[in-house]
């Protein structure tokens, strides 16, 4: 977090943040272990994920589905607990390294 | 989810006011509550936040969450900055310095902030009448300094200032009523919401910065770390505590009771509290004793209703 | 150039007049004796219309400077005043407009603190609140009262300031006394203050987030910051008082003094009694004695090069101190000992402490001071409080 490290200088007046949202730079992501997996055949776009994500990490597409942003999911599972039509699955976060390795090895 | 509204998300503003990135425990029930209160209230507002779980996660400097105006101080005093804010427009507005935008005063406080160190300066708010809501987000407990309890804590439960042990069966006051303390002052509007109930609460948020004078929401907020849950069950905790009448839903509109959700028969609590390990170690005569204090409550409110 | 009409004022009346001329947007106060004839004045000008401002009646002084502080975050000209146990409760909301760079104005009538109860005059809730970061200023008279609040808000609200400030006044001595004093023309006084322009102001058509919270990695620089503005602080302070006396013709400095010019022995007072200091000064003159008075009255920040420079010719300083340190001694003793160590070892600094929970100080009690300071110089005591009965 190299923005963190201001001098006192640089520092806005009474610490004021004038940056709106600035927060977004944030990668909750990492936190994870586990993912949301989708399977969009059984979706119904009712947007039930969408309205209950408390980190603002569903998005919806052009197509009217709704996509995990990865960058923010924390992997709580509740849309995939609260999904009416079972389109979503809870699945082990595994290190990207381990992953590269996989898909090399196939 | 409300019987109606099974496709009313796509109906919402996409609009974020609080943005992602935020550091909320996974599964965090009060940052949905929060997301779905800035839904509700657009971006014509000034909010005053208290110490405690949402100031912490949403303000790490040098970021923030918010992409509305924000200001923290203090604990104990959203009531007495908000009355401040909200003074200062009505006395610059009044004396021409600026133009009249509708701008909306908006206080966020935990139950501490509310019920026990902050309910000085919100009394002192409502009585003075100022044109404000108050968002109180009920976790019920002192969740960001560690679980300890506050006086919202329901009675039975383990904190870790009344935990249980051999001589204690963790809490051993019944939550205090802060719905009623907040009627008492007879202000216009007073309602109870969950963000398990998502458009019943972003209603009530719109009703109540649109009342003149003060209004109080008091949210439960579900949260796995203190009330120790899977996070994936935060939707189901709040649904459940609705469903038991452990948290009625209701609305006090000029002293006159509303039921917001009224159900033929109610769940037993044990299925509320069984899956809250704060619970588990109530024995059957003490869930029994909740049991009944529940419903006593509930026919209270139903009473008030008719 | 004095401009203006004469008149008799209570000090609170003073002060009242002074935030009227301001034309404040915003009070907040809660009512304790002896600042309570400053709340009630304000609220019958209100409601006469005589001054357009919103009061919120608090419940409570922690509410009344959080109230102030929210108003000032908005944009709005704030005033509140409280004392002893009220600035007492108000302690931890202090630290807010300091840090976070809010330009609160308030009065304190100086007042004992509890137990006993006392409504009383001493400067113990002055001290108590020293380290937090606001500028402190003493007046020593009602006509003091009234022109360092006026300048209170031009210097607080100063782009390049920012900061609060505290005006304090001594209770009862000041608070409910009725002096002669200029009151100057409402229009030149409201000229004199510029309007209230906050670069980040809580307004939706620029979101800002206030009061942020701040781990190790980043405190220590945002403190840094504090401290070096707090300190830059002095030249507009004195730039303001400059420009009050060229317009008003009342000149006014961190540290005045009284017969210095060839003293060897000084008094140092702070507030009302530094007046009964100059009559017991002019009698210990007549007496043959070459002793001077210097009078503080800018306290925070501390005005270290002018104090340093009113003492450099002293032999003997005598400091008295309306408050104790408990433990420790007179905290304005103290102070001005680290304030001239390095410089002057060669000074005897010689601490009393009087005036407790509002027992009178007289001119002979200041000729006490300066005769059992000369007579003693070898000290038995770090400090002595006098006139307690044993």
């Amino acid at each position: 977090m190299s923005s963190g490290k201001k001098g006192w200088k640089e520092l806005e007046i009474g610490c004021v943040v004038t940056e709106p949202g600035s927060a977004a730079s944030y990668k909750t992501g990492d936190w994870r272990s586990e993912k949301p997996v989708r399977d969009n055949t059984k979706c119904i776009k009712c947007g039930i994920c969408y309205i209950y994500c408390p980190d603002m990490a569903i998005k919806e597409d052009e197509e009217g589905y709704f996509e995990a942003d990865l960058y923010y999911c924390k992997g709580c599972g509740i849309c995939a607990h609260e999904c009416p039509s079972g389109v979503i699955t809870m699945v082990e976060e595994v290190e990207e390294e381990k992953e590269e390795e996989e898909k090399e090895k196939r | 989810m409300e019987k109606y509204s099974l496709f009313v998300p796509r109906l919402i503003t996409t609009e974020e006011n609080f943005a992602p990135g935020h550091r909320a425990c996974v599964g965090c029930g009060e940052a949905l509550a929060v997301r779905h209160v800035c839904k509700a209230l657009r971006k014509n507002v000034i909010i005053v936040n208290a110490t405690g779980c949402i100031e912490i996660f949403s303000s790490l400097l040098p970021l923030t969450s918010w992409r509305v105006p924000w200001i923290h101080t203090l604990f104990e005093n959203v009531g007495a900055v908000v009355s401040g804010i909200e003074s200062a427009y009505k006395a610059r507005i009044r004396k021409g310095k600026i133009q009249d935008r509708g701008v909306k005063f908006v206080g966020f406080a935990g139950d501490g902030g509310t019920s026990d160190i902050g309910l000085q300066a919100l009394s002192g708010a409502m009585e003075r009448g100022h044109n404000f809501l108050y968002c109180c987000f009920d976790n019920e407990a002192y969740m960001n300094t560690g679980i300890q309890r506050s006086s919202s804590t329901p009675y039975g439960a383990w904190t870790t200032t009344a935990p249980f042990g051999k001589e204690s069966i963790g809490q051993m006051t019944w939550k205090k009523n802060m719905p009623e303390i907040v009627v008492a002052h007879r202000i216009p509007y007073v309602a109870t919401a969950c963000p398990s109930y998502p458009f019943d609460l972003m209603d009530k948020v719109k009703k109540g910065i649109e009342v003149e004078g003060p209004a109080y929401l008091h949210i439960l907020s579900p949260c796995p770390t203190g009330w120790q849950y899977p996070p994936n069950l935060t939707i189901k905790m709040g649904l459940l505590a609705v469903e038991t009448g452990m948290f009625p839903l209701y609305e006090v509109i000029d002293g006159e009771y509303r039921l917001s959700f009224d159900f033929p028969k109610l769940k037993p609590v044990q299925e509320y509290m069984k899956e809250q390990r704060r619970f588990r170690h109530l024995t059957e005569d003490i869930i029994e004793k909740i049991q009944e204090k529940v419903d006593e409550e509930y026919l209270k409110l139903m009473e008030k209703v008719r | 150039m004095t401009k203006g009409r004469l008149v008799g004022l209570e000090g609170s009346f003073a002060v009242a007049e002074a935030v009227r001329m301001a034309n404040v947007d915003v009070i907040s106060a809660y009512p304790i004796t002896p600042q309570t004839h400053i709340v009630e004045r304000l609220a019958e000008l209100i409601a006469n219309g005589e001054l357009d401002a919103e009061f919120i009646c608090v419940e409570s002084e922690h509410s009344a400077m959080s109230a102030c502080v929210g108003a000032s975050a908005a944009g709005a000209r704030v005033f509140t005043c409280s004392a002893s146990q009220g600035l007492e409760l108000m302690h931890e909301v202090l630290y807010i407009p300091s840090s976070m760079r809010l330009p609160v104005v308030a009065v304190t009538a100086n007042r004992a603190l509890s137990a006993p109860l006392s409504v009383w005059c001493d400067h113990s809730d002055a001290m108590a609140i020293r380290d937090i970061g606001w500028i402190q200023i003493f007046a020593e008279n009602n006509q003091q009262a009234f022109d360092l609040t006026v300048c209170a808000y031009r210097i607080a609200e100063d782009k390049k300031v920012l900061f609060p400030a505290m005006i304090h006044i001594d209770g009862f001595y000041l608070s409910h006394v009725v002096e002669s004093m200029i009151l100057p023309d409402e229009e030149e006084v409201a000229h004199f203050i510029p309007d209230y322009v906050h670069p980040f102001v809580l307004d939706p058509e620029n979101p800002v987030s206030m009061g942020c919270f701040g781990p190790p990695f980043i405190y220590p620089e945002a403190k840094k910051a504090q401290e070096v503005d707090l300190e830059n602080t002095k030249p507009k302070i004195q730039e303001t008082w400059n420009e009050f006396g060229e317009i008003f013709g009342r000149h006014y400095l961190p540290v005045e003094t009284y017969k210095m010019d060839d003293a060897s022995s000084a008094l140092l007072t702070m507030g009302s009694s530094g007046e009964t200091a100059m009559l017991a000064v002019d009698e210990m003159r007549e007496e043959g004695k070459a002793v001077g008075l210097i009078r503080l009255r800018l306290w925070r920040p501390f005005p270290f090069k002018e104090f340093r420079e009113a003492v450099k010719d002293v032999e003997l300083l005598v400091v008295l101190d309306r408050a104790i340190s408990f433990g420790m001694g007179g905290p304005v003793c103290s102070e001005v000992k680290s304030a001239l160590y390095d410089k002057r070892k060669d000074l005897n600094i010689v601490g009393y402490i009087g005036g407790l929970g509002g027992r009178d100080i007289t001119v002979e009690g200041f000729k006490y001071m300066i005769n059992r300071a000369l007579a003693y110089p070898e000290k038995e005591e770090e400090f002595e409080i006098i006139g307690v009965r044993e």
